[in-house]
């Protein structure tokens, strides 16, 4: 039996790669217009930009449109069950700590049936990185109301309205103690490459919500705000050690005072620190859109440094055999109180 | 240590039950495990049967409180626990009214009087006291007011009164260690280990062991003391005894060395299952890695997705669980990656009877996915056949790629016996092979096991997808084809019946043909046995076999089948090993003996069963 328990094999220094190495061989279906595109593009971009080799990375997925994503990587990639990703991603990362772990999910695979697996995955803070494509709806079923969907959404099983107050994945993520929190928008490639950039380096779970439109069942259900002619003026990128200005003039500011993120001048803007001890700037900033007029955050909500699972898994491993020494067949079975029989 | 000056004969014995009834708070369970060790210890041959409530502690005194714990230790090779307990111990009037039904007829009762009080008669609902009503005339009753004994023995100790009585157990214990010659050292040793932080409780619980042992002689409670020699019939080897749960955990670990891999078991707590849970998280330096998920799909997830990374996964749990667990188990087959895992059958459906024994998952095990999603599926005798089983069950899961379900029961969960430690050249390794090789590669490729692959993740030029949407043939591409989708769902079922091949046919114990074939599956083992043999004391010879490999059938047991007259299926469920044979073998004339009360089967029915059958 093999004495490491962790695969010490280094990893290639990374030279940057062809995009093009990363898309499989298979035809992608989804949607002529679908927001998943741009979102496939940019990872593939971001890993041939920091050239990470093709065999060490890992795509999980649940199930939804979302989920189809592993299956154009040419990578390693599981296609696992609905909701569920999170614990096929938790032990591969575990098991297997070399190689980098990618999941992507939906709003539906992600937060409602699989909600309680993301909650777990947070707070453990596996080493594992969140696509979680938000487009309010369920695409793959064709059109019924999500856990995101805003109250009031008519669909087919909702016709009147759905009652359902919605979930905000940020805040979600904030109160499972996530280490990364981010938000980028599908139609917005330069901003997005730059956040999946932070998310890709970070050490822990790193959860970006991305918004992504559903050119069928929810088109433009984002519109008011990532409309390319009114994006600068509706949304505030939160930028890490830069201060919280937005607007085409970046002439506006977002001050958070107490409880509650204030538009203000540009002057008087709060400079965004996502490592602070405390959430709360970012829970107030998480909920400063709901007041009309108020800009919708993008960006870096959250990067704190903690300990892994996956780390924290190996060690108690590496930990046990220093003490014990590696076990043998013979320990295990010939101990305790023995007697014979002749 | 020198044992007892007492000048009353000893009598040697062949076989003794014991069982030790109390209160849950009473710890019977410790009282029980004890005297078990020592017999062990001593070289008897054993059988344990625990029994408790699902509550941790029920209302004091009360009825649905009583735990009990049931001990045959004997010098002859047996196979069960026992029908009907020799010795009952009842620490309160509860415990006595539980039990004394199971008592054998002339039987000896101990009872602590210490605790027959009124309200203690009221909490246990009785509404006249056995000690006094001569409800008790048809057994021997030894009265001995254990709660004022204890507190004699332990004046001048440190510790509360509440404390205090809290050493009763060990008293007890040395009572019945007096009775039946034991040593007391075994006990010592463990007591002074396991409070080797509290030297005073040490101390109390040794002084209470010792005071219940010289009651023997002082007060001179019993007419005679009994001794039961070793065991010397049992096959020769090294033994150490092995409780059911215990046995499967250790399984797992030297099934994963024999395969080359470690373990990650991804389980999550239920009753009666999480030892092995526990059990495997104290084996951190075998390389286990154990993770207690969020749930119970969580856990199975976790566990396939480890056999993913190259690790063999593991999921332990029980009926309700693996009910959860059955979609994660599918995608298992689909993408056909080894897997383990074990169900602890305990009564249902739903919640049921949690910490009482059933055989009632074996449908939901062969058959219980959507789909057709073919599995096979191992199941345990006995707590020491637990280990081979889970073996056993890793060795098919690596060499067909394949999800195996084991079966184990609440009965061989919490159950103990001697176990005859198996030479490890003996073991008999079965490596998997991770493909590293790049040329032809196809991930749905098969060999003569009609296996697929395995490439650990990480592997250079070897990326590939797998999921649970159909795979074309090969190349494990999505495939909607309607002839592929066919072709690939015979591939999957052909692959679990190819097992077969590996597997022997199970030995028939007995008559080579004749009027009865008792035919077993799971923890029916003991009783069956047992029961072959006190018919052939009758001079009634049947037949009996096992079967280890419930699912695929092993070959030749339909010409085995037809030299008989009846094949009967005793089992603890509504007749389900008989669904699947009479489905499988059509033409046998199968019996089915149900019994479905949580509790084993005793000798003595599956006898009148047979005699039945033989017209006796």
């Amino acid at each position: 039996m093999p004495d490491d328990i962790v695969p010490t094999t280094t990893a290639p220094k990374p030279a940057p790669l062809d995009k093009k190495a990363y898309k499989s061989d298979q035809e992608v279906r989804w949607c002529p217009g679908c927001g998943d595109y741009s979102i496939l593009n940019a990872v593939q971009q971001l890993l041939a930009t920091l050239g990470v080799p093709r065999h060490q990375l890992c795509f999980v997925s649940g199930i939804g449109c979302s989920s189809r994503f592993p299956y154009y990587m040419n990578t390693y990639g599981l296609h696992s069950i609905h909701g569920r990703a999170p614990a096929f991603a938790t032990s591969i990362k575990t098991a297997n700590p070399d190689l980098q772990v990618w999941l992507a999910t939906g709003d539906g695979d992600g937060l409602s049936i699989g909600g309680n697996h993301m909650l777990h995955m947070l707070r453990r803070n596996v080493d594992v990185k969140v696509l979680l494509f938000n487009n309010q709806i369920y695409g793959l079923t064709k059109g019924q109301y999500s856990p995101t969907s805003p109250p009031g959404l008519k669909t087919k099983t909702s016709p009147m309205g759905s009652v359902d107050r919605a979930v905000d994945p940020i805040r979600f993520a904030l109160g499972c103690g996530a280490t990364f929190i981010a938000r980028t928008i599908d139609t917005h490639q330069k901003h997005m490459l730059a956040v999946l950039e932070a998310a890709a380096k970070h050490k822990g779970t790193a959860f970006v919500e991305i918004f992504q439109n559903c050119v069928i069942f929810n088109d433009g259900c984002f519109d008011d705000v990532i409309e390319r002619s009114v994006r600068d003026d509706k949304t505030v990128d939160l930028v890490p050690g830069k201060p919280l200005v937005f607007g085409k003039q970046l002439d506006k500011g977002v001050k958070i005072d107490a409880a509650e993120a204030r538009v203000v001048t540009a002057a008087e803007a709060t400079p965004w620190d996502p490592s602070t001890r405390s959430a709360a700037g970012a829970f107030v900033l998480s909920e400063m859109a709901e007041q009309p007029g108020n800009p919708t955050p993008i960006g870096i909500f959250r990067s704190i440094s903690a300990p892994t699972f996956d780390e924290g898994m190996n060690k108690q491993v590496q930990t046990a055999i220093a003490k014990r020494g590696a076990g043998k067949l013979k320990d295990l079975l010939w101990t305790g109180d023995m007697w014979d029989v002749k | 240590m020198a044992q007892s000056t007492s000048e009353l004969p000893l009598q040697l014995i062949d076989s003794v039950v014991i069982r030790f009834a109390g209160d849950s708070g009473d710890g019977m369970q410790i009282t029980g495990s004890q005297f078990t060790h020592t017999a062990a210890l001593f070289g008897n041959d054993l059988a344990t049967f625990p029994d408790f409530p699902a509550e941790i502690r029920a209302p004091a005194g009360t009825q649905p409180g009583v735990s009990g714990f049931q001990i045959r230790f004997a010098a002859s090779d047996i196979h069960t626990p026992g029908d009907a307990p020799d010795v009952l111990v009842a620490m309160n009037p509860a415990a006595l009214a539980v039990n004394i039904k199971d008592l054998k007829p002339g039987g000896t009762v101990v009872v602590n009087t210490g605790q027959f009080g009124d309200a203690d008669l009221a909490k246990a609902k009785l509404t006249s006291n056995p000690l006094k009503d001569h409800s008790l005339d048809a057994y021997r009753v030894i009265e001995v007011d254990i709660n004022k004994r204890v507190i004699e023995a332990l004046q001048g100790s440190t510790l509360s009164p509440k404390e205090v009585q809290r050493c009763k157990n060990f008293y007890t214990l040395g009572l019945m260690y007096w009775l039946y010659n034991r040593d007391l050292e075994p006990t010592l040793k463990w007591l002074s280990e396991k409070f080797a932080k509290e030297p005073a409780m040490v101390e109390a619980n040794q002084k209470a062991l010792r005071a219940g042992y010289n009651a023997g002689d002082i007060h001179e409670l019993f007419q005679g003391r009994y001794e039961v020699p070793r065991c010397e019939v049992l096959p020769a080897g090294t033994y150490r005894n092995i409780m059911g749960n215990q046995a499967v955990s250790l399984g797992l670990i030297a099934g994963a060395e024999l395969a080359g891999l470690k373990i990650f078991i991804g389980s999550y707590p239920i009753t009666p299952a999480s030892p092995i849970l526990e059990t495997l998280a104290s084996y951190k330096h075998f390389g286990v890695l154990s993770m207690q998920a969020e749930d119970e799909i969580a856990a199975v997830c976790a566990a396939i997705g480890a056999s993913y990374a190259g690790h063999l996964g593991v999921t332990s749990t029980s009926g309700p669980g693996l009910a959860l667990k059955q979609e994660g188990i599918g995608l298992a087959i689909a993408i056909e990656l080894p897997l383990v895992i074990v169900d602890v059958q305990r009564g249902g459906p739903s919640t049921g009877l949690p910490t009482k024994t059933e055989q009632a998952d074996l449908l939901q095990a062969v058959f219980g996915r959507n789909s057709e999603a073919w599995l096979p599926v191992v199941a345990c005798a006995t707590p020491s056949d637990a280990f081979e089983c889970a073996v056993e069950a890793c060795r098919i899961a690596v060499q067909y790629m394949t999800p195996v379900i084991l079966l184990s029961d609440g009965y061989i969960a919490n159950g103990s016996e001697p176990w005859r430690l198996p030479k490890i050249e003996d073991l008999k390794p079965f490596p998997a092979s991770f493909r590293t090789e790049l040329e032809n590669f196809l991930p749905y490729d098969r060999n003569a096991d009609l296996a697929r692959p395995w490439v650990k993740p990480g592997t250079p030029g070897l990326e590939h997808r797998v999921g649970g949407l159909e795979k074309a043939h090969l190349t494990g591409h999505i495939s909607y084809d309607a002839e592929n989708h066919e072709f690939m769902v015979n591939m999957r079922a052909a692959k679990v019946m190819k097992v077969r091949d590996s597997i022997p046919t199970p030995q028939v114990h007995g008559p080579q043909k004749g009027k009865v074939l008792i035919l077993g599956w799971g923890s029916t083992y003991g009783s069956i046995w047992g029961a072959q043999e006190k018919l052939a004391e009758e001079g009634l010879e049947v037949a009996r076999m096992h079967l280890r490999h419930v699912w695929p059938l092993p070959h030749g047991l339909a010409e085995i089948f037809a030299r008989y007259e009846t094949v009967l299926v005793p089992e603890m469920n509504l007749g389900q090993l008989v669904r699947l044979l009479r489905s499988e073998l059509p033409g046998v004339n199968f019996q089915s003996y149900p019994k479905v009360q949580g509790q084993p089967f005793r000798v003595h029915e599956l006898t009148a069963k047979v005699k039945q059958l033989l017209g006796r």
